[in-house]
């Protein structure tokens, strides 16, 4: 019975939420605040709240206080859809997500579809990490906004540095066996057959994703194959162990990552004991020579025991701040139109801008190295003692690739 | 090739040789209690946060002896209030039981440990490369790992065979109300069996938590595999484990090495395919299936030989 | 032998009884018409929609469980492999103009469900028992790894989605509006729970009982126990499917989520729960684990380890489940010995309560402390808000805990007297057994 009454009770509480008067600005976070990938997802919230608490000082946005609305989705795409549908009904009408291509591309055709039914309620998506080529060309959408280089636009950064690396002689490429992995290995293949034919890609493998506990047989390939160098998109426990097996069977090659600075990351280099041979393509690292950005960084690390991963959660929230200022609005229709096309100067310096034909953000892009640090890199990471140091910047003219979107504008 | 071959096998054996030490202690279990544990990798998974736990403070050594007693503990008291209490409703409701324990356990080791990895080191004194081979250097650690699987294997294998408490175990599972009447306490022997096995399945989370990574998420990535071994083995079966461990283990490396497509092998003969929906199942290689091996393994086992490789009864 | 088979029969139902059986589907489907009109936003008729899917696949996975008696780990594949198919069947029917209606497509899951079953079943039910929990353990994982490497038919990770609105309309229902959904699951909802009662009462749903009690002796009276466990595994498959297409409607997307183990594991833990010795037991649990499972997450971050923490406690303190508890009580009812053990459990109901109470706060106090140390120590849990760092806090939870499990096992004692004397009373006269 008592059972029965509890159950009444969050029945209540499920429906009880009705539409809140917008005295505030909500954003409905979405991201797995639960299950295995809760680490990422908290460290999530936690950026989040740091920047709305940052705008919230400077009077918030069009004099609104801005709100996170953390909602759990357990890294799953219909429970994501659950979740959107009670974050409208408290009266979102931002949502942002991150971790999970197939939860970004069910979020996106969901607001997509939720839009065109509902006329007047429109919900902006600004997705902050979700890096699939595919949301901003084949399945575009005018109400998604992505503040995160896609994975094409790394390995152009990447290829584009590449070019003058002349060392990399023998490359292999492993990457976990889903759509990010899949476009990682095909773009990285396709790109260096024009920028660089004479590198021979003796390896291509893909493995299950999170289900490998010992990589030591991959590794034992790639040792076969005589490799210098390692393309990976690898990230979570898959970059960890990958690494870990490569340390005990004594492996030493360059390795190119997307995720090396993930969480568990940078301790899972340091125990690899791999100084300056892992180099990750992001948009930005702490040691970088800005002041704004190392003070936000000093101040975000005196609060929280972690460094700031996502840069790009910065630019997405102070520019819907500029956006809302320049459309004197919060009404998401008017900012959508004021995102488009719009410049902007990024966290970590330089000019972006928010291509109005596929809603990519364009920025410079890093290739950084982790290891032991000098003098002019003061941050480390994970307390390894280890940190970041800038190996090269790719600006943002160089980073910028074509796109097959055909978006389908609001009238 | 032949450096694949050899570098392949030895893999083989040493990562069949850890999923022994895991199904060992679900196998004793079974074969005692008839209890399928679900709930053992996760007792694994305490086992190694136990060890980094100890380690952190006492060192590796005593963690090793002090983890598995801990975690052999916590499996006793479970057994006496809790799957006792349940037996008397059937196997589908033990099974649940553990089942549901698994999922308590993996979130409260969330909630003390966190969700990321922890810094769980090798100790030093095994922190070297045993040898070296085709310029791949095999650490000691993992042949000290080797030999602790062996050990295990023969001691469980003396003392349930040979010994007179191992007479008295094996009597208690098919004549309970007669060992009782002898003067045992069954009841305690039950528990004891259940926690030597919880303590196995911690053993191999102390020493397998350095090699690979201690997770909050390590028992789910071996616990199916578990179970595979144990019914391919032959439920109850120590040998039958033993062999099935290493048949996986090196099912699952060996097919890793090997690149080969459906498109490699016949591609020139009908390039059609190649373009219908057809396309993922000829292009995919023997290395992007490896880790299902094991699952179509353990399918047509069940098929064509229910009892397992050398399992006596039938499941 | 002729009056043998007439009086071994059960005696044709009264008017009453039929008018009183007929009562309650009426009154479901008045319910199920009316309960949009009391909670109308968004998010209620999504919750709605989806207990009516899991209300399906929960009573699907009963007929395995509870009827057959076959413990399944990978029931989600049939549910998963009929979202996926009418995902694909949506976007063929929109694409070619067919005119094929929505309210008629979740037929398509039922038949893929159907027909997966038919093709794995066979070998699937040979054995009952472990080997055909771990045989369906194995087939679920080899189905959603498949999942993701053949990319072209299921999507990889990102799944395929559609569009429900481009399908041929008929009364001009664009099935756009959630309430719509509403209304189709609804409708489907009421048929297969009506079909699958059905089927509890035809010879195979009685076969399948005896299948479940004693094997040996369906063999005797002729029947092939492999044969009633693969007919109840099909029929099982095509239900799953139904309540799989049900789902990728309302969320117009299918992805290897459907497929996996998670899937299969809330169908088992909602099944169980709810009670599996009833047909109503998997509706109950599913109404009870779709609402937990959405609403926890919004009060605690641990929301896992309390689903756990439920789940063990049903199996070991109410293995026939919440309806299993709730029925216990009916031969009390009709003895009207009620009211003599009502006493007894509100004196249990008091300090039990605490003790969950003091079991909740140290576990929030304790999560506190080591997910979120350097934080504000104000933490809010079940929409109460109190201070984790306050000692007071910690002492209350020890002594509601510790005080509240010792009074408990005191007076649950009591209640077991005060229960037996009532059922010895309720056994006299003849309505307990």
């Amino acid at each position: 019975m008592r059972k029965l009454m509890t159950a009444a009770a969050f029945a209540l509480l499920t429906f009880g939420s009705t539409a809140m008067a917008q005295e505030t600005l909500k954003i409905g976070y979405i991201d797995p605040l639960s299950g295995g990938g809760a680490s990422i997802g908290e460290v999530g919230l936690k950026t989040f709240q740091f920047i709305a608490d940052e705008l919230n000082a400077k009077g918030g946005i069009q004099g609104k206080k801005v709100e996170i609305v953390p909602l759990d989705n357990k890294t799953n795409p219909q429970e994501s859809l659950i979740q959107a549908q009670k974050a409208i009904d408290a009266g979102v009408r931002y949502i942002t997500q991150g971790n999970g291509s197939s939860v970004a591309g069910a979020l996106s055709d969901f607001v997509t579809k939720f839009n065109e039914r509902n006329p007047g309620k429109e919900v902006l998506y600004f997705n902050y990490a979700a890096v699939d080529p595919v949301l901003t060309n084949a399945k575009c959408s005018f109400w998604h906004f992505r503040w995160d280089a896609n994975s094409d636009i790394k390995m152009e950064a990447l290829t584009n540095y590449m070019k003058t690396a002349s060392s990399i002689k023998k490359l292999y490429l492993i990457n976990q066996d889903y759509s990010f992995g899949e476009s990682v290995r095909s773009t990285a293949k396709a790109m260096l057959a024009v920028k660089r034919p004479d590198i021979q890609i003796v390896g291509d493998e893909l493995h299950p994703l999170l289900k490998i506990t010992d990589f030591a047989p991959y590794i034992a390939k790639i040792k076969a194959s005589g490799a210098d160098t390692v393309v990976t998109g690898n990230w979570g426990q898959d970059f960890a162990l990958l690494l870990k097996a490569a340390a005990d069977a004594g492996l030493k090659v360059n390795w190119y990552t997307y995720y090396a600075g993930g969480t568990g990351g940078p301790t899972a280099v340091k125990q690899a004991n791999l100084n300056h041979q892992v180099f990750q393509v992001s948009e930005g690292i702490p040691n970088l020579d800005n002041k704004p950005s190392q003070d936000f960084e000093k101040a975000l690390r005196a609060k929280y025991d972690f460094s700031l991963f996502y840069p790009r959660a910065v630019n997405e929230m102070r520019m819907l701040a500029a956006a809302a200022d320049k459309a004197k609005s919060i009404d998401p229709v008017k900012v959508a139109m004021a995102l488009e096309g719009m410049e902007f100067e990024v966290f970590n310096g330089g000019k972006g801008y928010m291509r109005k034909d596929d809603h990519q953000f364009f920025q410079p892009i890093y290739i950084s190295s982790f290891g032991e640090r000098t003098e002019k890199e003061p941050f480390d990471e994970e307390k390894t003692g280890w940190g970041w140091k800038l190996i090269a910047k790719i600006d943002t003219p160089a980073t910028v690739l074509p796109t097959t979107c055909k978006m389908e504008r609001p009238n | 090739m032949l450096e694949l071959i050899v570098i392949s096998t030895l893999n083989g054996v040493l990562f069949g040789m850890l999923l022994f030490l895991m199904a060992s202690g679900l196998t004793v279990i079974f074969s005692m209690l008839g209890v399928l544990n679900f709930a053992h990798a996760s007792f694994y998974m305490l086992g190694a946060f136990f060890g980094f736990q100890i380690s952190r403070w006492f060192g590796f050594w005593p963690a090793l002896l002090i983890a598995p007693l801990l975690a052999g503990a916590i499996g006793a008291g479970v057994e006496r209030y809790g799957l006792r209490r349940v037996h008397k409703n059937g196997h589908v409701a033990e099974l649940l039981f553990t089942f549901g324990l698994a999922f308590a356990i993996e979130e409260i080791v969330q909630i003390i440990w966190g969700k990321s990895p922890v810094d769980f080191r090798v100790p030093p004194l095994l922190d070297f490369p045993a040898f070296t081979i085709f310029s791949t250097n095999y650490p000691a650690y993992k042949i000290f790992m080797l030999l602790v699987s062996v050990a295990i294997f023969a001691a469980l294998l003396i003392t349930l065979k040979k010994t007179r408490i191992g007479l008295i175990v094996q009597a208690a599972l098919t004549h309970p109300h007669m060992v009782g009447h002898l003067g045992h306490n069954v009841g305690r022997i039950f528990m004891l069996v259940f926690g030597v096995g919880t303590a196995l399945a911690a053993v191999a989370g102390v020493i397998a938590g350095p090699a690979l990574v201690t997770q909050s998420n390590m028992a789910g990535l071996l616990g199916p595999i578990l179970f595979v071994v144990v019914v391919v083995g032959g439920l109850g079966s120590l040998p039958g484990a033993f062999v099935a461990s290493l048949l996986i283990g090196l099912v699952q490396t060996f097919a890793v090495s090997i690149n080969g497509s459906l498109s490699e092998a016949f591609g020139p003969l009908s390039p059609a395919y190649a373009t219908t929906w057809l396309a993922d199942i000829w292009n995919v290689t023997v290395a992007q299936i490896a880790p299902i091996m094991p699952y179509v393994l353990l399918v047509l086992i069940l098929i064509f030989r229910p009892m397992g490789l050398l399992g006596t009864r039938d499941t | 032998m002729s009056d043998l088979t007439s009086s071994a029969a059960p005696p044709y139902p009264a008017t009453a009884e039929k008018f009183k059986f007929y009562g309650l589907w009426v009154a479901a489907a008045i319910a199920l018409l009316v309960l949009p009109k009391l909670f109308s936003s968004g998010g209620s008729l999504t919750t709605f929609s989806l207990i009516g899917i899991s209300i399906i696949f929960s009573l699907s996975y009963n007929i395995l469980l509870g009827q057959t008696g076959l413990l399944s780990f990978g029931h989600a594949v049939y549910y998963g492999l009929g979202g996926f198919l009418v995902i694909h069947a949506i976007n063929i029917i929109g694409m070619n103009k067919l005119p094929i209606p929505l309210p008629v497509v979740p037929l398509i899951g039922g038949l893929t469900g159907l027909l997966f079953a038919v093709l794995l079943g066979w070998v699937s039910t040979q054995r009952s028992g472990t080997a055909f929990a771990m045989i369906s353990l194995g087939v679920a994982e080899l189905v959603a790894s498949s999942a993701l490497i053949l990319r072209t038919f299921f999507g990889g990770e990102a799944g395929i989605s559609a569009n429900r609105t481009k399908l041929f309309r008929v009364f001009d229902w664009s099935f756009g509006p959630q309430i719509q959904i509403y209304y189709l699951v609804a409708a489907w909802t009421l048929l297969a729970v009506i079909a699958m009662y059905a089927l509890t009462r035809t010879p195979l749903g009685r076969m399948c009982n005896a299948v479940r009690d004693n094997p040996e002796r369906v063999q005797f009276v002729g029947y092939d126990p492999h044969v009633v466990r693969y007919l109840a595994f099909c029929f099982s498959g095509f239900f799953a499917g139904i309540a799989g297409a049900l789902a990728a409607i309302n969320f117009e997307i299918a992805n290897s989520a459907y497929l996996g183990a998670v899937q299969s594991g809330t169908v088992l833990f909602a099944t169980y729960i709810g009670g599996v010795g009833f047909f109503i037991g998997p509706i109950i649990g599913a109404i009870f684990v779709t609402l937990l499972s959405l609403g926890l997450s919004d009060l605690t971050p641990v929301w896992q380890l309390y689903f756990g923490l439920i789940f063990i406690a049903v199996v070991m303190f109410a293995p026939g489940g919440i309806t299993g508890l709730l029925m216990m009580h009916r031969p009390l009812l009709k003895a009207g010995r009620l009211s003599k053990v009502l006493p007894s459990y509100l004196i249990a109901f008091v300090p039990t309560l605490a003790m969950i109470v003091g079991l909740i706060l140290a576990i929030e106090t304790t999560v506190h402390f080591t997910v979120n140390p350097g934080e504000d120590s104000h933490i809010k849990a079940f929409g109460v808000r109190f201070d984790a760092a306050n000692p007071y806090i910690w002492a209350m939870a020890a002594i509601l805990l510790i005080g509240g499990f010792l009074v408990a096992r005191k007076t649950w004692t009591w209640v077991g007297h005060a229960w037996d004397d009532a059922t010895s009373v309720a056994r006299e006269k003849g309505v307990a057994s």
